[in-house]
């Protein structure tokens, strides 16, 4: 027997795994670290060998200034910040709004199917279309917003153009397609729910909230887990939504991370602060992560 | 397998083959985009040994490919901007020098208006094929309803403004979502309170935004914040959302430059609409006006730099650059080219042709770092005027950090 005849087994699914592996090598792992190498050092994105107009050299090493400038020199970076853990805390409302409209949906009713894919489909659409269709509808002058408050007497409220509701206009928009996703991981985690129990439940007495709250959720955990993972990693990147409604504005007032990393690197030729921007982003994530796996382990061994 | 291995050979061989040029362009609106073809179209009848390949990009994405061309895989020929957005290239070597191509095809003398925009040190190191006037687009029925006649000075606006505020017509429209046009008001104001050179040694980083210099500025634009001549609300709005109040007949004036000509066409309100020079505010400071240029430059690592050569040289022939202009709705910078027929086109020549100096715009003149620090302090400032201080104390700090201390 030759040694791959001998090993086949044992040696096929490295070889399977292989290209999924240095695929993920080159895109994800090594990007990571180049971007923490490019943190500690000034660098406007050029040639690295170049020197710029003033004859500084395009490429530095800055150790950690970058992020001594973030902390201490930067009160966008706060308003990011700040506007980041507003988007993680606002954003989870999708949730048990998403739950809401599963259990509404979820009953045997005459075309309830249709009704099902129409609260789906705003997950479909991209989401700078989402993003325009609110900008219009948020529009102070001619949007749908402006009209229905006027109908009621009211003046507009200009949310896109106002320093505290910018954010929260923003996020209302992500609920969009946030409560369609949650909505669809109830609905399949409702199919999974035992029928024995919630008659024993009955029996015993339960109805509404009461079997709801101790009788239902308690068997949709793990749809509810992944409904809070996916929604505070979406959270965190949200980037499109506001690139397309506010680009940040009004003066930079609903930036978050991921933008100003964007407008950093890419606009301001500051590829080593974005860099360190995306690095503390990273961090955050990385803490959350770690965090929600720990508990997702701890509970698997638990049942076990 | 063979047929493979033809096609990439083919393909490989017309990328790498002599006589090809590769030319890297923004023109991605219908109208430029055709005023471009046309121009590449007379290049390939009066050169049929060259083959052009145009890589079109739209407009706004182009701004951040272009730095990654540039380095990785540079075209022969790129469409870019004048002013600061050009020396920042010019400064990392990635543009050549191409005072020659100035020379040999008599650009020197067609093209001597806007020569200073493209020149760094004496060299030239682009060929201008474009650009456009800025000024007050105003709504003549709703200035004639009320008997207003044109403002040629700054107490004249101020008074036009009141008028249009009393009969319940927004003086002025403005959209500064995304920035720039508020950009457009400092400019004027600030060019017209302090005159050139103290804009542009602002623009360089040679003086500070505590300057008392430019108390005036600001003060002068408080003068049409607070009474609340702008269009409300303007930071929800892009430069094109704009656009409605004044279509719809509500809104009377809007600072903005040329390219806003087709939209007043195809909305049909091109008939109601005249133009005016941006009124005189102090007495005696030269009159300078913004005139973005759009150019052509040859990468410093662009591979067929002879013909690259040729296609700026082209610029020189009267009726190419004719049509490139004028079908973009912009005026071309070759004195011997067609004069525009547009009326909105001959009264920007006419103004620019009788300016003291020539700026780019905010944007362009500005280091794009601190141009854009700087044109969310003015959007701060157009909505809450109370917290001038503290805004030119923070655009001062960004300004020392990218310029140094003065």
């Amino acid at each position: 027997m030759t040694f791959w005849e001998r090993n086949q087994l044992r040696l096929a699914p490295f070889l399977f795994l292989a290209p999924a592996i240095l695929i993920f090598f080159i895109y994800v792992i090594y990007p990571i670290f180049d971007s923490i190498w490019v943190s500690f050092h000034e660098w406007n994105g050029m040639d690295k060998e170049g020197t710029r107009g003033n004859g500084n050299p395009n490429w530095r090493w800055v150790g950690l200034n970058n992020y001594i400038t973030l902390f201490t020199d930067d009160e966008e970076f706060y308003v990011s910040l700040f506007n980041n853990i507003r988007w993680l805390i606002f954003s989870l409302l999708a949730i048990p709004i998403g739950l809401m409209l599963a259990l509404f949906v979820n009953q045997k009713i005459l075309g309830m199917r249709y009704i099902k894919s129409l609260f789906y489909f705003p997950f479909v659409i991209n989401a700078v279309v989402i993003g325009v269709i609110f900008t219009w509808f948020y529009n102070p002058k001619y949007g749908a917003l402006a009209y229905v408050l006027g109908f009621f007497g009211l003046d507009p409220v200009p949310f896109l153009a106002d320093e505290n509701l910018a954010t929260y206009g923003i996020i209302i928009a992500s609920f969009f397609p946030g409560i369609a996703y949650t909505m669809i991981l109830y609905i399949t985690g409702l199919t999974g729910v035992s029928r024995e129990m919630i008659e024993a439940g009955r029996i015993d007495g339960a109805s509404g909230f009461t079997m709801l709250w101790n009788v239902v959720l308690p068997q949709l955990k793990p749809a509810t887990l992944i409904a809070i993972v996916v929604t505070i990693v979406g959270a965190l990147r949200s980037f499109d939504l506001i690139a397309v409604m506010t680009a940040g504005g009004p003066w930079g007032s609903s930036e978050v991370l991921a933008y100003k990393m964007y407008q950093e690197s890419l606009f301001n030729y500051r590829m080593g602060y974005g860099a360190a921007i995306a690095t503390i982003l990273f961090l955050i994530m990385d803490i959350y992560i770690a965090w929600f796996l720990y508990r997702l382990f701890k509970n698997e061994r638990s049942e076990k | 397998m063979k047929k493979l291995i033809t096609l990439i050979v083919l393909f490989t061989s017309t990328v790498v083959s002599a006589g090809t040029l590769v030319v890297n362009s923004n023109q991605s609106g219908e109208s430029s985009k055709a005023a471009f073809d046309a121009y590449v179209d007379a290049f390939r009848a009066a050169h049929p040994e060259v083959t052009v390949v145009v890589n079109e990009f739209e407009h706004e994405a182009y701004k951040t490919a272009i730095r990654n061309f540039l380095t990785a895989e540079a075209p022969d020929v790129a469409i870019w901007f004048a002013g600061n957005r050009m020396k920042f290239f010019v400064d990392q070597n990635l543009f050549q020098d191409v005072s020659d191509v100035w020379a040999d095809a008599d650009l020197n003398d067609s093209m001597a208006s806007t020569k200073g925009s493209l020149t760094v040190d004496g060299k030239q190191y682009g060929v201008p094929w474009g650009y456009y006037q800025w000024g007050v687009y105003y709504r003549k029925d709703l200035f004639d309803n009320l008997g207003l006649n044109v403002p040629r000075n700054w107490e004249e606006f101020k008074w036009v403004c009141a008028m249009l505020k009393k009969n319940g017509i927004t003086p002025i429209t403005i959209g500064t979502k995304y920035l720039w046009t508020a950009g457009g008001w400092f400019d004027y104001l600030n060019l017209r309170i302090n005159g050139y050179q103290f804009h542009m040694d602002l623009t360089a980083g040679k003086v500070s935004y505590e300057d008392p210099r430019l108390d005036a500025t600001f003060a002068a634009w408080r003068e049409l914040i607070d009474p609340g001549y702008f269009l409300e609300d303007h930071a929800s709005f892009s430069w094109q959302d704009a656009q409605a109040p004044q279509i719809n007949g509500e809104a009377a004036m809007y600072l903005i430059g040329n390219f806003y000509v087709p939209t007043l066409e195809s909305a049909g309100i091109v008939d109601k609409m005249d133009f005016f020079q941006f009124p005189t505010i102090v007495e005696g400071v030269g009159v300078a006006e913004d005139a973005p240029t759009d150019t052509m430059h040859i990468p410093s690592g662009a591979k067929n730099v002879e013909d690259a050569k040729k296609f700026l040289a082209f610029m020189s022939n009267k009726e190419a650059a004719t049509n490139w202009a004028t079908m973009g709705g912009m005026l071309s910078p070759n004195k011997y080219a067609d004069k525009p027929t547009n009326r909105f086109s001959v009264m920007g020549a006419e103004m620019l042709a009788a300016a003291d100096d020539i700026a780019q715009f905010w944007d362009r003149d500005a280091n794009p770092d601190m141009a854009g620090a700087a044109m969310e302090g003015f959007q701060e400032f157009m909505v809450k005027p109370d917290r001038e201080a503290k805004i030119r104390a923070r655009l001062e700090k960004e300004r020392a950090r990218i310029h140094g201390p003065l």
